[in-house]
């Protein structure tokens, strides 16, 4: 069924009985040419792109849960491209690009919201490192804008722009970046690849790797075992406990990040702001809520939930940057498992199993990647290639020496 | 978290910082045959249980010793706090 203003129209004229489901609940099948491990945004994009672009039939979405109930539903739904490497930019700039036409590729309402990113900097060396880092956006095409204090102040008024310590300088404005309803990027994909004819098989947990002489052959399910010519693995927090299922160590520590929201509130906050001299960024959702979040607890963990230190070390970030926020009371909190990886950069890459491929490691910054992401394994699901944006995405590179280290900080997860 | 430290008794966790798994208490020889490999799999590579995890966590702001904490990462319950030490010292490390 296509969604339009029309149908919104008809359905509400015949008493909205007209609506079926997004998409099948389907049951597994003896045997698929492709399985993907995961019903996070990632495995659900792949599979869009696997039968949208690449006309991959007999594709299977398998996922242990709900669709939508691991990170993909707990980001705070913040989208930019605004990074300095060149393994990175591309990358992200192709995802930027995917994000803006994806309401029209998948005719479904996202919420792709624009109202842009300002990265706020309080110091000359910071503002150096974003005059760089907004130089690099620009020559892979993406949009950066310095912004003196005064344009920061003509812009958000409201914050706090004499700290003794800290005051704002200026920061670094990508307008292009913004915010996308995280359920329903779950929900797009997943009902646009159900259309294609991809099942998406809900609880129904991955528990083994049938792999002989080298090459996978299936997948032991708590559904059953299933058949499979290629798996691609995209589990995010748990890509540590899967591919150790095929007796493969990752680079990779599963960490807890938290995330906030506070009661709904008039219009205050029209973009998302981040703080440069503590761990912290909001921005305001369109139901009213203050969303917010900051570092990872830093600890490793499968708790999806965190402890007292950071919420503190967040609420405090937000009283010294913002300090109305302190009227503004907590709703909820919650945490999710992030696959921090060695150098802070993804993984999409073939594994030394024949027909096993890996996509993870993607730390607390996944969601906007989730379109290019899906495209770039897809990609290699497919053809067995690379992405040209997603080539320095190996597993390799930590024993190669090309690490793609945005924060300069080596191999410690918890710092990345 | 409250970390059970052996010498000074119970301590909130927020006095360390934290390293991660306690096998980088078992750093490679470099001389060795094979060191490459070792260092790789040292450096890079993690088990990153869901589970019983042993981790290192130093008391910086504390009497910065290190410490061997294991902990379940599904539940952040801690069931055995030992000093780096000990441990080191019974892996064969003192020498
Ligand atoms: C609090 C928080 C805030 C964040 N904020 C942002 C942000 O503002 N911007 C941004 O870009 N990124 C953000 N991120 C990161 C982003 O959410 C993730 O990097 C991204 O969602 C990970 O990809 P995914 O959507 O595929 O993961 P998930 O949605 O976690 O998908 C993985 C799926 O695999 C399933 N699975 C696991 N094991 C198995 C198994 N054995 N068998 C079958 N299925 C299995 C899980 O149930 C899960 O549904 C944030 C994350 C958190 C937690």
């Amino acid at each position: 069924m296509r969604y339009s203003g029309f149908r919104i129209l008809r359905e509400a004229l015949r008493g909205h009985r007209g609506w079926g489901p997004a998409w099948r609940d389907a049951d597994p099948q003896p045997s698929y040419d492709i399985v993907i491990v995961g019903g996070g945004g990632h495995g659900l994009a792949t599979a869009h792109y696997l039968a949208a672009r690449y006309g991959a039939r007999r594709v299977a979405v398998l996922e242990k849960g709900w669709i939508g109930g691991g990170n993909v539903g707990r980001n705070t739904t913040i989208i930019r491209s605004n990074y300095l490497l060149d393994g990175n930019e591309p990358f992200y700039e192709l995802s930027m690009k995917l994000w803006e036409g994806l309401e029209q590729d998948l005719n479904y309402n996202a919420m792709v919201s624009q109202r842009g990113v300002l990265n706020l900097c309080h110091s000359d060396a910071q503002r150096d490192a974003y005059r760089l880092r907004g130089n690099a956006m620009r020559l892979h095409g993406a949009d950066a804008e310095l912004l003196d204090a005064d344009a920061v102040r003509a812009m958000y008024p409201f914050l706090n722009f004499d700290d003794a310590r800290f005051r704002i300088r200026g920061g670094l404005l990508q307008r292009r970046g913004g915010t996308v309803r995280h359920d329903a990027v779950a929900w797009g994909y997943a009902r646009a690849a159900d259309s294609r004819g991809v099942d998406i098989i809900q609880n129904c947990a991955v528990t083994g790797l049938r792999i002989e002489g080298g090459r996978i052959r299936g997948l032991d399910t708590t559904r059953g075992p299933i058949a499979a010519g290629k798996v691609g693995v995209a589990v995010a927090g748990h890509s540590g406990a899967v591919m150790a299922m095929a007796g493969l160590r990752l680079p990779i520590e599963s960490h807890v990040l938290q995330a906030f929201v506070t009661e709904g509130l008039k219009p205050v906050l029209d973009g998302v702001i981040t703080y440069g001299a503590g761990h912290f960024y909001v921005s305001q959702s369109d139901k009213g809520g203050l969303v917010f979040g900051g570092d990872i607890d830093g600890y490793n963990s499968y708790a999806q939930r965190g402890n007292l230190p950071v919420v503190e070390d967040v609420c405090e970030g937000g009283m010294a940057l913002m300090p109305m926020i302190g009227r503004a009371r907590l709703l909820r909190m919650w945490g999710g498992i992030m696959d921090m990886s060695m150098d802070g950069s993804p993984i999409i890459d073939r594994t030394p199993v024949e027909g096993l491929y890996f996509n993870g490691g993607w730390c607390y910054g996944g969601f906007k990647a989730t379109p290019a992401s899906g495209l770039a394994f897809a990609h290699l699901l497919a053809t067995d290639t690379p992405h040209e944006t997603a080539a320095a995405y190996r597993l390799d590179r930590f024993r190669a020496g090309r690490m793609i280290d945005e924060k300069g900080m080596g191999a410690t997860p918890n710092l990345h | 978290m409250i970390i059970d430290h052996p010498l000074l008794g119970p301590r909130d966790a927020r006095e360390f910082t934290y390293l991660g798994d306690a096998a980088l208490i078992d750093r490679p020889d470099g001389l060795a045959a094979g060191a490459e490999d070792a260092f790789y799999d040292y450096l890079y590579l993690r088990d990153n249980p869901a589970g019983l995890h042993r981790e290192l966590w130093y008391h910086e702001q504390g009497d910065r010793s290190w410490l061997v904490v294991t902990r379940d990462t599904r539940s952040h319950e801690i069931t055995q706090v030992e000093l780096a030490r000990d441990v080191a010292l019974a892996l064969g490390r003192g020498a």
